[in-house]
């Protein structure tokens, strides 16, 4: 069964030739898994190196003197202290301060910044920042994510692969850093982040590029074991690095300070949109904290599964799966702040039957940083 | 394409049936372990369950979803996989002997001659998926 309607990366017929399983991810069609499978997969990340089409992901340009401006007033991360070449996570909050997307925000000049922003939600955050734009603002944004291809390398060897296809020398970018360079012969932004937990790079190009990218980096990394992963093994390497997925831990009714992201709300800047009602917030005290837990009895928690305490209903979980590379079954879960510290006893409602977790710390999973 | 023994009955549940005397063993077919993924959690029914035909009676976990296993034959627990707690991935590798999953004392031993044969699991596979 296709679905003609469904949108494509320029990989979509490389994924299929890899005998990728297909699934429409918020109007994508993408792999979930490939023939190795997603613990296979999972753990060549963890181990090797895991190669991922994001190519779906949106890719919105701000340009013009009051960029920097513009973007710190959509924004709750403080677009001012970026230098040229860095990057930062940040969130879109509306007036309530919940979240319209969550995002990466690049300084590329003074006057130019690039925004990533999810795949399912580009549209809504096109409308969010167009609307936004005032009329005496020098801003011009442009919404180029058909023209953007976006392949992430991951795992310790991802250097060492990527390294071998690029004159840049990539010791050189800090974590959370990028520069321009090229990749295979290919113009492309090399950005030292990921969504896995592991150290590795982003690879931005335009999307006549992706194949050659794609199949240079697979042999590239044929050495040193490397797989590509489907969106099954991203989600479950998120997870495991305690990492938000909208949808999920973040929404338009979820605000960043619930989701553990005070560290990315910073409220010693000018105005942003949603930094009253965070700043009320943050002063009321929150109702509800993303916590993690660890399955304590067998059973495997899953997103929107009750949470009880004491037999009384006490939130819901966010994200539950098994995680490959810790062999255990975790979680997000929101729950009222009297109930979040570490060790305290959670019961999730499985299917009719009340099964024990435990508050653990998060991330669950911490790679040895040596970047 | 998937394997579809032949010495062994289908349901339209894509549990697979293979009977030796009034015991019934029970699995999952190669297509259902194929669309479920890496398994890595089945919750059994006990030992000494009644169990009506297509029932739910347990479920089968892999990383990205969950699914009720049904069984296809009424009768009484008498066995379950236990193995499968320590090496889930053999209803992967090997759904059809070592990924058993429950073994059944039939109420009916004729119960099993009315499930598909191979190639009609084949024709509903083609027809419906």
């Amino acid at each position: 069964m296709s679905k003609t309607n469904l949108k494509k990366t320029p990989l979509n017929h490389v994924h299929r030739e890899l005998g990728g399983k297909m699934v429409d991810f918020g109007g994508w069609d993408m792999p979930v898994q490939y023939p190795a499978g997603v613990i296979e997969e999972h753990l060549a990340t963890r181990t090797r190196a895991g190669l991922f089409d994001v190519s779906h992901m949106g890719e919105i340009f701000v340009e013009g003197t009051d960029a920097i401006r513009f973007v710190n007033r959509l924004t709750t991360n403080d677009v001012s202290k970026l230098e040229n070449g860095q990057a930062h996570y940040s969130v879109f909050t509306n007036k309530q301060g919940g979240a319209v997307d969550d995002l990466l925000v690049y300084r590329i000049g003074p006057g130019k910044l690039l925004l990533v922003v999810n795949a399912g939600t580009t549209d809504k955050d096109w409308e969010w920042i167009q609307s936004h734009v005032d009329e005496d603002e020098d801003v011009t944004i442009r919404n180029a994510s058909d023209e953007y291809c976006q392949i992430a390398i991951q795992g310790p060897a991802a250097q060492s692969i990527l390294q071998t296809m690029t004159e840049t020398d990539l010791s050189q970018i800090k974590y959370y850093w990028f520069t321009f360079g090229e990749v295979a012969g290919v113009d492309a932004i090399i950005s030292r982040t990921g969504y896995t937990g592991e150290d590795g790079f982003e690879v931005y190009a335009a999307s006549e590029h992706a194949e050659a990218l794609w199949r240079q980096m697979t042999e590239a990394g044929a050495d040193h074991g490397i797989l590509p992963c489907g969106l099954a093994a991203r989600n479950t390497l998120r997870l495991e690095a305690g990492m938000s997925l909208y949808g999920h831990e973040l929404s338009d009714d979820i605000t960043p300070l619930e989701a553990n992201l005070g560290w990315i709300t910073k409220f010693d800047q000018e105005e942003f949109i949603g930094r009253e009602a965070l700043s009320d917030l943050k002063a009321a005290g929150l109702k509800r904290k993303l916590v993690g837990f660890e399955m304590r009895e067998p059973g495997i928690a899953r997103d929107g599964f009750e949470v009880e305490v004491d037999g009384k209903q006490a939130g819901y979980v966010t994200s539950g799966s098994p995680a490959p590379f810790l062999k255990k079954n975790i979680g997000l879960a929101f729950v009222p702040p009297e109930f979040a510290k570490l060790g305290q006893e959670l019961k999730i409602n499985i299917r009719g039957k009340l099964v024990s977790a435990m508050v653990v710390p998060t991330p669950f999973y911490k790679r040895e940083r040596s970047i | 394409m998937s394997q579809i023994p032949e010495n062994v009955r289908y349901s339209k549940d894509h549990e697979w049936v293979s009977v030796e005397g009034d015991t019934a063993t029970i699995g999952i077919t190669d297509y259902a372990q194929s669309s479920l993924g890496d398994v890595v959690y089945i919750d059994f029914p006990r030992v000494g369950d009644k169990v009506a035909a297509h029932e739910a009676f347990g479920s089968v976990e892999s990383v990205k979803a969950v699914s009720e296993i049904f069984t296809p034959i009424a009768g009484e627990v008498t066995e379950v996989n236990e193995g499968l707690n320590d090496t889930p991935e053999s209803v992967n590798s090997d759904p059809y002997a070592e990924g058993w999953m429950v073994k059944i004392k039939m109420d009916n031993p004729g119960e099993a001659d009315g499930l598909l044969s191979a190639v009609e699991y084949e024709e509903f596979l083609s027809a419906n998926v």
